[in-house]
């Protein structure tokens, strides 16, 4: 609260300030929302002229394979491919970024030699565009055929002798549980047959996605990690050891959940935004084959603006909202809270 | 920080330990800088030298036969990307020139917004002005697909009504960046601001200042660092957006992202121009992260941390 006192004109004058920001968000953020949801509920199916009557949630149902003109579409199949790909990308990319991101944070913070040299190797990724990054990475995961052998990371992955592993990158695998495995076989007896099918798989191009979006944050992780643990007094570490811990013991024990609220906000940061993840895909070449790695920003942009087809694209946009909201609006709440109490 | 007299280590095990940390470190050094060798290597090949087989092979040296532009290295792939060549539709010279009057004025006008709507909301805080910001904040994680259609009627629109380039050129990008980075960039100045002691302005204000000389005479001159955490951050963002300009700007306009996304889609073989338009297109953003790195790290956490 303003400890000072103030003057009813200066309570005005500052409101008046904010007031401009204030109604910008408020149409082009929730007014722009309200009428994207109006869109696709509309009639506006095909072309540049809207058509804003009302036709209800056939969109919807078209993404959703609901009914049967639409279970067997290619919009509930592209969409259902974008879904699994995106949870799939998220939580390959949150995990990875944290794993890594933490461990060089936990190596930096023990006073290496050339800290702020490594620092800035592992940070600039975040200074350069997806689009970059993306294309790069594509030219790296070139993976050539019978005809010309290996090439890119398969080259080098050869060079170094394990040219055993030489995926060839831009294929269509996806990686599931073989329905005939033993495990594939218990999960179908107990009526999980869904996870032992490719509807729960992991394509081959969702990791390289994965492999260039943490190489472009995990050294951001890094970043959010070390400015904590440089919170955390040495103090508290040297008492752990006069108490017998070990070096393992005092990260299990005190500096993990210390860093608590670092890693909430480190996956609320990466999933938003592996969530609406558009611009990295783009560059690595798009949907691919199969819509291997589809993701659903891309496929909303792909049927608005490619296919002119706004109330399909509309619903997309909403879906994706909705499933960014569930995960913002919670935590918007609590650090509301967390206002409030100090 | 003193070690227990008598149960130190083993040297030997502790230098283990070390050799596993640095070797470690060196491993993912090479990790994050592969893609920037990459990148440098083929920029400085000849499109007749890109053979699959050597791509990791460092590029020929002062021997350069038949390249046009030599300089120690062939410099040919940074021309063609830099002038345009065939099925480009404009070169990266003037990729870059739109990139500049887009990123600039948009920086500029929406720190400045930024830092006034802190100063409000951290010392002029209206009746319920914390209930207001969040709903301000949602504004920063918000897919922009869910905005895009109502964004390019509303652009096209103002483009006919106003005559001037909001749809198709980059005054709609200057609009669209300084408005959707009003959360960010108010966030930062207001976590900022909330760091300065309200003893401060108690005192101003016995001098007589009022809400414009308090801000002018006293938060301005203290707020130096946020204002470099705040441009920095904003550089970088508005410099390598994609979304919104490939929406609103495809034509001669486009600003570098653009470009060098469809230099990617037509030119499929030949990496070398690609490449170089990408190093052409990330030099500014490096330029800015090597010089004022501190600062950048700083946005960075600034721009993570709520409250």
């Amino acid at each position: 609260m303003n400890v000072y006192w103030t003057r009813n004109w200066e309570k005005i004058v500052g409101f008046a300030f904010f007031l401009p920001s204030l109604i910008a968000i408020i149409i082009f953020v929730y007014g722009f929302i309200g009428w994207s949801g109006l869109v696709s509920v509309s009639n506006w199916k095909r072309g540049a002229e809207p058509d804003y009557t009302i036709s209800g949630f056939d969109s919807y149902a078209r993404l959703f394979g609901i009914g049967e003109k639409y279970a067997a579409g290619i919009d509930a199949k592209r969409f259902k491919t974008g879904m699994r790909n995106v949870v799939g990308f998220t939580i390959l990319f949150i995990v990875s970024c944290i794993v890594i991101g933490f461990t060089l944070a936990a190596i930096l913070d023990r006073h290496v030699i050339g800290e702020g040299f490594f620092r800035s190797v592992f940070l600039f990724p975040m200074a350069i565009s997806f689009i970059v990054t993306g294309l790069t990475w594509r030219w790296l995961f070139t993976p050539g055929d019978s005809n010309i052998g290996s090439t890119g990371i398969n080259l080098l992955l050869q060079n170094f002798g394990l040219s055993f592993f030489n995926p060839n990158w831009s294929t269509d695998m996806v990686y599931s549980i073989p329905a005939d495995s033993g495990l594939g076989q218990l999960l179908i007896n107990i009526g999980l047959g869904w996870f032992a099918s490719p509807t729960f798989g992991l394509s081959l191009g969702v990791i390289t996605l994965t492999i260039a979006a943490a190489w472009q944050l995990s050294g951001y992780t890094m970043a959010l990690y070390l400015a904590g643990m440089r919170g955390i007094p040495e103090d508290l570490r040297e008492a752990a050891r006069v108490d017998g811990a070990n070096e393992w013991q005092i990260y299990r024990h005190i500096i993990i959940p210390l860093l608590k609220p670092i890693t909430l906000s480190v996956i609320i940061i990466l999933a938003h935004l592996s969530l609406k993840i558009y611009d990295l895909v783009v560059a690595m070449g798009g949907e691919g084959q199969g819509f291997v790695k589809d993701m659903p920003a891309l496929n909303m942009w792909d049927t608005t603006f490619a296919s002119a087809r706004f109330a399909q694209g509309a619903a997309i946009s909403m879906v994706l909202l909705i499933l960014i909201s569930l995960l913002i609006i919670p935590y918007l709440i609590s650090s509301l809270r967390q206002e409030e109490e100090r | 920080m003193s070690t227990p007299p008598i149960a130190t280590k083993p040297r030997f095990r502790f230098r283990w330990t070390r050799a596993l940390i640095y070797a470690v470190l060196i491993l993912f050094s090479v990790f994050y800088v592969v893609p920037v060798y990459m990148i440098l290597i083929t920029s400085f090949k000849q499109y007749t030298d890109i053979n699959l087989y050597r791509m990791w092979e460092f590029p020929t040296f002062l021997n350069l036969g038949d390249c046009t532009n030599p300089f120690f290295f062939c410099f040919d792939s940074f021309y063609e990307a830099w002038y345009g060549g065939p099925s480009m539709i404009i070169g990266f010279k003037d990729a870059f020139w739109n990139s500049v009057r887009m990123t600039i004025p948009a920086t500029i006008i929406s720190t400045i917004l930024g830092s006034l709507n802190g100063y409000i909301l951290s010392k002029w805080k209206f009746k319920y002005a914390d209930l207001i910001f969040p709903f301000v904040l949602f504004g920063m994680f918000i897919p922009y697909q869910s905005v895009l259609i109502p964004l390019t009627i509303t652009l096209r629109k103002l483009t006919i009504w106003t005559g001037i380039g909001f749809y198709g050129d980059i005054w709609g990008l200057i609009l669209v960046h300084t408005i959707y980075s009003i959360p960010i960039a108010g966030l930062i100045f207001r976590n900022y601001y909330a760091t300065i002691p309200g003893e401060i302005l108690e005192a101003a204000r016995i001098d007589g200042g009022n809400i414009f000389s308090i801000y002018r005479y006293v938060m301005l001159p203290l707020s130096l660092p946020a204002f470099v955490v705040v441009l920095i951050w904003q550089f970088t963002n508005i410099w390598n957006d994609f979304i919104f300009a490939v929406t609103i700007v495809q034509n001669e306009n486009q600003p570098m992202t653009v470009a060098l996304n469809n230099v990617a889609g037509s030119y499929s073989v030949q990496w070398n121009v690609q490449m170089a338009a990408a190093f052409l297109s990330a030099l500014p953003t490096l330029l800015v992260y090597i010089i004022l790195g501190r600062y950048f790290l700083r946005g960075l956490l600034a721009g993570s941390l709520k409250g």
